[in-house]
């Protein structure tokens, strides 16, 4: 069983580690930005471009690459969100590293800050974190304190604040334009992209770099550590480590760090989880947050990928998949935010997609029309098909309504919420088409709790 | 081989046609430039681009090149450049025209696109076109005809929304109908400047509303409904009067204030049921003032003159005019005329005629209020440019007549002609009028009709057709939109009755149409800077005329929306 490697959850959880500034410098803390400061900011960016690093997010991106994508010679001032809008139904990392150790956060902010001459810098925190919210404050005073953050930090005449800004309660804000907006003190409308990239027209139409709590966690170990070291962790493409929120039908769910690719999927819930409860088999998975496809147990993978420099077969069954970006994306589905939602047979597929459907119909922004209307639609077909109105063609028409959406909206959200719908129907399409049956017991059976 | 497009002009490709425009230009302006009508909603050309509808999917593609050498990628099969098409859909409001750029609406996907857009935004949507204002000029019902499957899948229930929300005293909104395409919002803010309206709640229960305590309520609140593609933001005044397909429409011109907004003016059976605005990008855009849109209302209402009358007895026109002609021979070294700034062109000119006819000068009366910075200006007359040009008047009016209220006290003045001016609002008084015979031309009655000797009725202008020129020395055509009342004949008719009863000639023409048409052949030789143009073919847009001789003069007016003051 593979053996998990904690960079960023090094000290959550550890007897006697508080999240104020003493204990965090007592481990070292602040270190690494200390060094930081006497070096010039391309190198800084160097090394990031070097480690491989890739957004913990959702999806995966470059954040070298996004980095590099800065509008630099706009003479804008360029601002930093950190996105801990942590939203998405199955995942728990970002909150931990807030309650636990915000000032691993605040470091890899304030370098990242440095290495991008950015002098204003927002964490933008969901509204359902409030303690969180405080603990930031908290943290970003003592920091400011201790010359950490602020004006001239370090001796240095270089300054830069942080400001807490929170959420009002909208998953919608999680996608880094209705974020921007949000801050602005509009209505999370996610902005169409061209010409409102974040990193030309971002934050008050200057230029925005927008990345992940843990993310900017993993910018402060690369830069401690060099980026050629950090990406020899993980696997090539993959690098570092990566927080696997599990949460479902497994004994033991939780949050694990492991290097990325290093763990497989049926290491992670067998071994590292305890399988499943007792009685009881895996049905399916959903590897990366709700909103990412389900992939069903008994599949079949195959195909070619490439490994080092030479392409190569794999023929995976579902507990072979390395838990990184590129094999879960080869398969369909996505690393996501890195939240596994594991169900066992016990879960009826219509009923658990009945609730991911009710999720993202009450979270649409409703600004744009296949998201919308397509995401209530899908959300009132699954409602009456487990209130025993099923009908043997709703399967179908769920996939169709779904086909329609994907890939026509303004932001991701059209994909987050026609993923889940395409794939519980693709992968279990037969117990759709059974449920219509099924449904006309439940309706004469009248003793149906409403799930959704 | 197309010939190369100008410096300025780029080529792009639609549906296979090359069509050359502005760099920028986004894909639905520039389909329609070759006839390819990219269906939207949200999307309007004089407010910003949101994106938020999805109906104008279509599919874009560049020409390939080699990524290492950068030159072209032939495709073997055609032997011309590859396009790389891409994937996803783009939409064509926010995608702008690039050199190269290459757009197809006709495939599957874009067929698919557009009718999943017409599913979704059906489903939650009344099916009540039968009941519906909208009905006849819905983009919704067109749209979905055009682009849609033609029958719902959709068995749920649907939203229920508000049905009727009073947004302001001219604005009634039914929430169900709403497509959330936020141009009314946009415009508010954009173009109003009155940021009141917004949606509360989220997804599909999104709700459009105004903010609390405030109201749409600024007197551009009329566009909101012009601009809305669907029958949710409605006219208080004009909903459930009349199905649009039964209303002729007209152009016209707005009289309210000298910008000269243009309008076109929907009737039936000749009764006016609205007035809404007519694009012109170089005077109005495509909007208009809540205010211009009730002046219909004039043509019905109470004080309506419509009798002819000589010392108050009901007489023939004929009669009047031998009347009028009669007391203006007696006194012609004391006769004063009076005309009006929303007198037309046409009538300023004969009125011109008549007065070097008499040998006196005519007096107009200046109108000025408030007005604001976008379609409203501080002149309440329509055509004082017109009375400048035709060389009725050659210094601004004023707003009272003095020298002619010491003309009549000092009895030097017997005979006053009034064309549509109440001589009261212009520092007259009631007694002054009963010193003189007033002869008094117009269309409601007022206190100086009630003294006149003479009162020959004419016609508004929705009854006749004619000219103004506006604050920016544009000439603009309006067109009879419904006939006047009975035996109320022509302002142009009745002139030139007077005008041959005083040479005791023949006319050149008896009917209004046949006086106007022989009107503008004399305005032709006789106005230089009018000699270019014709009534029949002046564009609809109007145009500017020669306004040199006028820089000078202290013209009222302020910045509004097209408009700059010259100084």
């Amino acid at each position: 069983m593979p053996e998990q490697r904690r960079i960023i959850f090094k000290h959550i959880d550890q007897a006697g580690y508080t999240n104020d500034l003493a204990c965090y410098q007592k481990h070292g803390g602040y270190e690494t930005l200390k060094a930081a400061v006497l070096r010039k900011p391309e190198e800084l960016i160097e090394e990031v471009k070097k480690s491989g690093l890739r957004g913990r997010g959702g999806a995966g991106f470059s954040c070298g690459l996004k980095w590099s994508l800065l509008d630099r010679k706009s003479g804008k001032p360029i601002y930093l969100i950190v996105n801990a809008d942590e939203s998405e139904p199955g995942t728990f990392k970002d909150r931990y590293i807030i309650h636990q150790d915000p000032h691993q956060l605040i470091e890899g902010m304030m370098i990242t800050c440095f290495a991008n001459n950015v002098k204003q810098a927002y964490i933008y925190i969901r509204g359902e974190f409030p303690i969180g919210a405080r603990i930031l404050e908290q943290a970003i005073a003592e920091a400011k304190k201790a010359n950490f953050v602020g004006n001239n930090i370090l001796g240095t005449n270089y300054s830069c604040d942080i400001f807490v800004h929170r959420g009002a309660g909208a998953y919608i804000c999680g996608e880094e334009t209705g974020l921007i907006e949000s801050i602005e003190g509009k209505r999370p409308y996610p902005r169409i992209k061209p010409p409102y990239f974040p990193a030309v027209l971002g934050l008050y139409q200057c230029p925005t770099i927008v990345n992940n709590v843990e993310t900017l966690c993993h910018v402060k170990h690369i830069v401690s550590m060099g980026g050629d070291t950090y990406s020899k962790i993980g696997t090539p493409g993959n690098t570092g480590t990566r927080i696997l929120c599990v949460s479902g039908h497994v004994k033991r769910p939780g949050y694990y760090e492991f290097e990325v690719g290093k763990i497989t999927l049926g290491e992670l819930l067998n071994d590292v989880c305890g399988g499943p409860l007792p009685g009881r088999t895996f049905k399916a998975v959903i590897p990366g947050g709700s909103s990412a496809k389900i992939l069903r147990f008994g599949e079949r993978f195959k195909g070619k990928r490439k490994v080092g420099a030479e392409m190569q077969d794999y023929d995976w069954g579902l507990e072979d998949l390395p838990m990184d970006f590129d094999s879960l994306a080869m398969v369909g589905s996505m690393a996501g935010s890195g939240g596994v939602i594991v169900m066992d047979d016990s879960v009826s597929m219509v009923e658990a997609l009945a609730n991911i459907n009710s999720f993202y119909a009450h979270e649409s922004c409703g600004q744009c029309t296949p998201c919308r209307e397509g995401s209530l639609w899908m959300k009132r077909i699954t409602s009456r098909m487990v209130l025993g109105g099923a009908r043997a063609e709703d399967g179908a028409l769920l996939k169709n309504v779904a086909d329609q959406i994907a890939g026509r909206t303004i932001c991701a959200f059209g994909e987050a919420c026609s993923w889940p719908t395409q794939s519980f129907v693709l992968k279990f399409g037969d117990e759709f088409k059974q449920y219509a049956e099924k449904s006309k017991d439940l309706a004469a059976a009248k003793e149906t709790t409403p799930l959704v | 081989m197309t010939s190369p497009a100008p410096a300025d002009l780029i080529t792009i490709n639609v549906d296979g046609k090359d069509v050359s425009v502005p760099k920028g230009t986004n894909v639905i302006e520039a389909a329609a430039k070759v006839g390819v009508d990219v269906p939207h909603y949200c999307y309007h050309p004089k407010l910003t681009v949101v994106g938020n509808c999805r109906m104008c999917l279509v599919e874009m593609g560049m020409p390939a090149v080699d990524p290492a050498t950068k030159a072209p990628v032939i495709d073997p099969a055609t032997g011309k450049q590859k396009i790389n098409w891409m994937p996803r859909p783009v939409i064509g409001c926010a995608t702008n025209a690039s050199p190269g750029l290459h757009i197809r609406t006709t495939t599957q996907l874009v067929k698919d696109c557009r009718e999943g857009v017409m599913e979704f935004l059906l489903v939650n949507h009344p099916l009540d076109c039968p009941i519906c204002d909208q009905a006849g000029e819905c983009k919704l019902q067109e749209q979905a005809t055009g682009y849609g499957r033609g029958y719902s899948r959709y068995i749920e229930d649907k939203n229920v929304k508000p049905k009727r929300t009073v947004l302001g005293p001219r604005v009634t909104l039914d929430d169900e109908r709403c497509i959330l395409c936020s141009r009314c919002i946009r415009f508010s803010k954009e173009i109003a400047k009155d940021d009141v309206l917004g949606f509360i709640d989220r997804g599909s229960t999104s709700t459009l509303t105004c903010f609390p305590g405030k109201q749409l309520a600024n007197n551009y609140s009329l566009n909101t409904v012009d601009i809305c593609p669907v029958g949710a933001l409605t006219s208080t005044d004009f909903r459930f009067k009349m199905r649009v397909w039964f209303l002729k429409q007209t152009n016209s011109i707005d009289t309210e204030t000298s910008v000269g907004a243009n309008t076109i003016v929907w009737s039936r059976e000749g009764q006016i049921y609205r007035i809404t605005p007519r694009q012109n990008d170089f005077v109005n855009d495509t909007w208009m003032a809540d205010s211009g849109r009730i002046l219909y209302k004039h043509v019905r209402s109470e004080d309506r003159l419509l009798a002819t009358r000589v010392s108050g007895k009901e007489a023939s026109l004929s009669e009047a005019v031998s009347k009028a002609a009669t007391l203006i021979s007696e006194n012609t070294s004391h006769v004063r005329l009076v005309a009006s700034g929303k007198n037309t062109v046409e009538e300023q000119f004969l009125i011109k005629q008549l007065a070097d006819q008499i040998g006196t000068k005519a007096s107009l009366v200046s109108r000025i209020g408030e007005g604001d910075t976008i379609l409203v200006s501080k002149d309440k007359n329509p055509n004082v440019r017109g009375a400048l040009v035709t060389g009725l008047i050659n210094e601004l009016p004023s707003q009272k007549l003095d020298l002619l209220s010491s003309e009549i006290d000092s009895g030097k003045v017997k005979v006053v002609i009034s064309f549509n001016e109440d001589l009261t609002l212009a520092g007259l008084n009631p007694s002054q009028l009963a010193k003189v015979k007033v002869i008094y031309i117009g269309t409601h009655q007022n206190k100086t009709s009630d003294a006149a000797e003479v009162v020959i009725p004419s016609l508004t202008v929705f009854e006749k057709s004619g000219t103004f020129i506006n604050q920016q020395f544009r000439i603009q055509k309006f067109l009879l939109a419904v006939p006047g009342p009975s035996g109320v004949v022509d302002d142009l008719v009745i002139l030139t009755h007077l005008l041959t009863a005083l040479t005791k000639s023949a006319p050149q023409a008896t009917q209004a149409a046949g006086i106007l048409a022989h009107t503008w052949t004399q305005i032709a030789s006789r106005v230089p800077s009018l000699a270019h143009v014709s009534f029949s073919s002046l564009p609809e847009v109007g145009a500017l005329i020669d306004s040199s001789a006028f820089q000078k003069l202290p013209f009222v007016e302020t910045q509004t929306l097209h408009f700059k003051p010259a100084v």
